[in-house]
């Protein structure tokens, strides 16, 4: 056993650092920093820069512009793009989609969208979840119905992240309605300027549009659309759901925000000190800041393991990397509202904060904090909520 | 002991149930948070009219001479409307430092003017520099020639924008002291809240002002202040309730893997501790009420405090839970847990946080 990274990695990491630190525009990485979201030319323009240095899909296969890194290699790129505040390559495209068509695709559906996906020349969002399909999503109820070597689409998708952007979208359709649920699904490309989709957008409660409601009103998609074999959709879903093994944990972003955290807490006076000296806060940060030095050791290891394991075979312990990391996302949130103390109120849409004139209210980051807060929240309830994954974990790793 | 209400404490309950349920609807509630004002003149009218802004008044001012609890009733039933008008700024905060150290003449005038919805009021008292330190004033005021002048800035001051006249606190050659404002004559800056309510940044300019109390003033901030949490407490209470039915509801309805949700053991104990804390939370509600006019200010704080910190822990833990118990629908806009939820983390962070209050309970002689 040897428990630290080799020379190689040290230097492979040193130079990814590097990279992301000066390739990347400072006024977006600040923005990330700040708590603000990239505007989709500032996803657009970080993805191209990333993927011009082979840098955006680095675990793809090589063909198709992946890198043949490895387990380690692809954590150490992790952290190091998401501490560096830099917008992750589009988990829809990135994450997603493209190992999906890489996989399972057609040679004329990889050559038609690899490139395009990698570079951000398509925005993909993902259409799987509905009103009444949640964390049971084997019973969507979205339909494809071939008519005459083309699939007519009907139905209705929801929580559509950033489908506001999307030139396309992948999804999750019934195509045989009287075989078991989950063996009745299709997965299928849509481009979103067909005729007959139209899009909600919904405002979350951080006051931000992040979702939307997606119709399909006999939405007529070409048959070559269909991604493998008709009705092996689910298959495909669970690869693409158990792809992100690792990644989930988001450590990177907890190190950055409890970064930040501190230098903050390092300005705000409290009783005569600086927050940063109080011991109460201190202790509740060391707290966190130790769960998220375990969770790193834990996913490390898990990174290890990934070598004996066959790829896009969800491992279950990732579960466990889910649930921790998810809690700790939201746990660095807290502590920032705790910093910013009585300046969580004011509240400005994120549009009016980028750029304006006026001094803020309060600290730093004021504005950011409570909206980060809220909008945390959904990170135990989305891909895969905190409760099914400790199901998974329940049934596939402890055998009940 | 006695956890009944009276009959009047029943009258005043009810017609803010009444007033709440009706005129409160998520709907409505969402119409009126849109307008210019960000709340409604003409339910202020109304409120008025049932007593409810002179409810802890004088009978002397047109008010209804009620105390602590009858304010607790009023809080709970806001807390559950999310109700947005100025009534915390205006009664709780502005009406009750004039009740505590105003002149005869400005408690006569003032707080019939209240008590009849014709005069908005706010507490110009937080500082940027001040956190949670009721005592750190850097705003001064001076006399010349018989007439104070107050000059600073005050921030997140709860309605600022707007009241008709602001309750400022400030730095006099020998304490602090209080004194009313023309608002009209500060420069403000007004912005909405996280939680849909308005508050406004505030500059003093050599504003004329008249004295309420030109030394001495802390003891009367902490008293109302004390009061106010309390108010909050309650508030909260009620929005903790509302999420917590919400939920319950939810798990009875909302249908995957071809059950309700409610049948899964594990979400029923979820639920069962929401309601374990939201006892613990509305008990210490209790407390704080029963404390909030206590005269000595020692055993008051500690009191306050206590409730406090239990109410912000119960409110995070109550508000993440019906969030996650919910999924992805609670963290809409468009669905009413969501707001709850932001309010309650508004409430937590006002008058003191956790941490804050936590140290004040630390300090003081035991509770028990
Ligand atoms: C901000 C946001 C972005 C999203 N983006 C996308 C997207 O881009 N594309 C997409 O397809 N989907 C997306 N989703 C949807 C997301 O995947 C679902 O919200 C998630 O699957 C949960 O489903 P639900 O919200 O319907 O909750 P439900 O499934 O109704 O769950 C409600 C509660 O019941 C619990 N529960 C359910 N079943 C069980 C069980 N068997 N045992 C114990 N507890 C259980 C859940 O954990 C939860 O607490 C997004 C969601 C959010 C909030």
């Amino acid at each position: 056993m040897d428990l630290s990274f080799t020379p190689e990695e040290r230097a492979f990491r040193d130079e990814l650092r590097e990279v992301f630190r000066t390739e990347i525009p400072d006024r977006i990485r600040r923005k990330l920093r700040s708590g603000l979201h990239p505007s989709r030319d500032e996803q657009v323009e970080t993805q191209q820069i990333l993927n011009a240095r082979g840098l955006a899909v680095p675990h793809w296969p090589v063909e198709w512009g992946g890198r043949d890194w490895s387990p380690v290699q692809i954590y150490l790129y992790q952290d190091e793009l998401q501490s560096a505040s830099v917008p992750y390559p589009l988990p829809f495209n990135c994450a997603m989609v493209g190992p999906v068509i890489a996989e399972f695709g057609s040679q004329a559906q990889k050559e038609r969208y690899l490139a395009r996906c990698a570079n951000l020349d398509d925005w993909w969002c993902q259409g799987f979840s509905e009103p009444g399909a949640g964390s049971d999503l084997a019973s969507l109820r979205t339909r494809a119905t071939l008519v005459d070597g083309a699939w007519v689409i009907n139905g209705q998708k929801a929580w559509t992240t950033l489908g506001q952007y999307a030139d396309w979208i992948f999804v999750l359709a019934r195509t045989d309605a009287v075989a078991k649920k989950q063996e009745g699904i299709s997965f299928i490309l849509v481009d979103m300027k067909t005729p007959g989709i139209t899009l909600r957008p919904i405002q979350t409660i951080d006051g931000g549009v992040e979702v939307n409601e997606v119709f399909f009103d006999d939405v007529v998609v070409p048959g070559e659309n269909l991604v493998g074999q008709v009705n092996k959709g689910w298959d495909y879903a669970k690869f693409l759901l158990g792809n992100e093994r690792t990644g989930i944990a988001r450590i990177g972003i907890s190190k950055a925000r409890l970064k930040r955290v501190r230098e903050l807490a390092a300005l705000e006076p409290v009783g005569g000190i600086r927050m940063l000296d109080d011991p109460r806060f201190r202790e509740r940060l060391a707290q966190v800041e130790i769960e998220l030095k375990a969770l790193e050791m834990t996913q490390l290891r898990m990174v290890a393991q990934e070598r004996g394991l066959a790829r896009g075979k969800p491992n279950p312990m990732s579960s466990v990397l889910k649930i921790k990391g998810s809690e700790l996302q939201q746990a660095t949130t807290e502590l920032m509202l705790d910093v910013v103390g009585p300046y969580v109120a004011p509240f400005f849409p994120e549009a009016e904060l980028e750029g304006r004139n006026e001094p803020g209210i309060g600290p730093e980051d004021a504005a950011t904090a409570a909206p980060m807060y809220f909008n945390m929240r959904k990170v135990s309830i989305y891909g895969g909520s905190n409760e099914i994954q400790r199901n998974i974990l329940a049934k596939a790793v402890l055998g009940f | 002991m006695d956890f009944d209400l009276n009959d009047d404490q029943r009258l005043i309950k009810d017609s803010v149930d009444r007033l709440v349920a009706d005129r409160y609807g998520f709907e409505q509630r969402r119409a009126v948070l849109t307008s210019l004002d960000g709340w409604s003149r003409e339910m202020w009218t109304q409120m008025a009219e049932l007593g409810l802004l002179g409810v802890s008044l004088d009978e002397t001012v047109g008010g209804f001479g009620g105390g602590p609890v009858e304010t607790m009733l009023i809080a709970e039933a806001f807390g559950r409307g999310l109700v947005v008008e100025p009534y915390f700024a205006t009664v709780v905060l502005g009406a009750n430092l004039i009740r505590h150290a105003g002149t005869p003449f400005q408690r006569s005038d003032y707080l019939t003017q209240v008590a009849q919805g014709r005069l908005l009021l706010a507490f110009a008292h937080h500082e940027r520099e001040a956190r949670y330190d009721l005592s750190n004033v850097q705003t001064t005021a001076h006399a010349h020639g018989g007439t104070w002048y107050v000059d600073g800035a005050k921030s997140l001051v709860l309605h600022g924008d707007c009241a008709d006249r602001l309750v400022v606190s400030a730095r006099t050659e020998t304490g602090i002291g209080l004194f009313v404002v023309d608002a009209g004559k500060t420069t403000r800056r007004g912005y909405v809240t996280q939680d849909g309510m308005r508050a406004a940044e505030i500059g003093f300019d050599h504003v004329e002002a008249e004295a309420v109390l030109t030394e001495d003033g802390l003891a009367v901030i902490h008293q109302v202040v004390d009061a106010a949490i309390a108010f909050l407490c309650a508030e909260a209470v009620g929005g903790m309730a509302e999420m917590h039915a919400s939920t319950v509801d939810y798990l009875k309805t909302r249908k995957q893997f071809g059950r309700v949700i409610g049948e899964f053991q594990v979400l029923q104990h979820r639920a069962v501790d929401m309601l374990v804390n939201l006892e613990q939370a509305r008990s210490m509600a209790l407390y704080a009420t029963m404390m909030a006019d206590e005269p000595d200010g020692e055993l008051r704080g500690a009191a306050i405090s206590a409730a406090k910190v239990q109410v912000n822990r119960s409110g995070r833990a109550i508000g993440q839970e019906a969030i996650q118990l919910h999924g992805g629908i609670a963290m809409t806009m468009e669905y009413k847990v969501g707001h709850y939820f932001k309010r309650m983390s508004m409430i937590e962070k006002l008058f003191g946080d956790t941490d804050s209050h936590l140290a004040r309970v630390a300090a003081a002689p035991s509770l028990l």
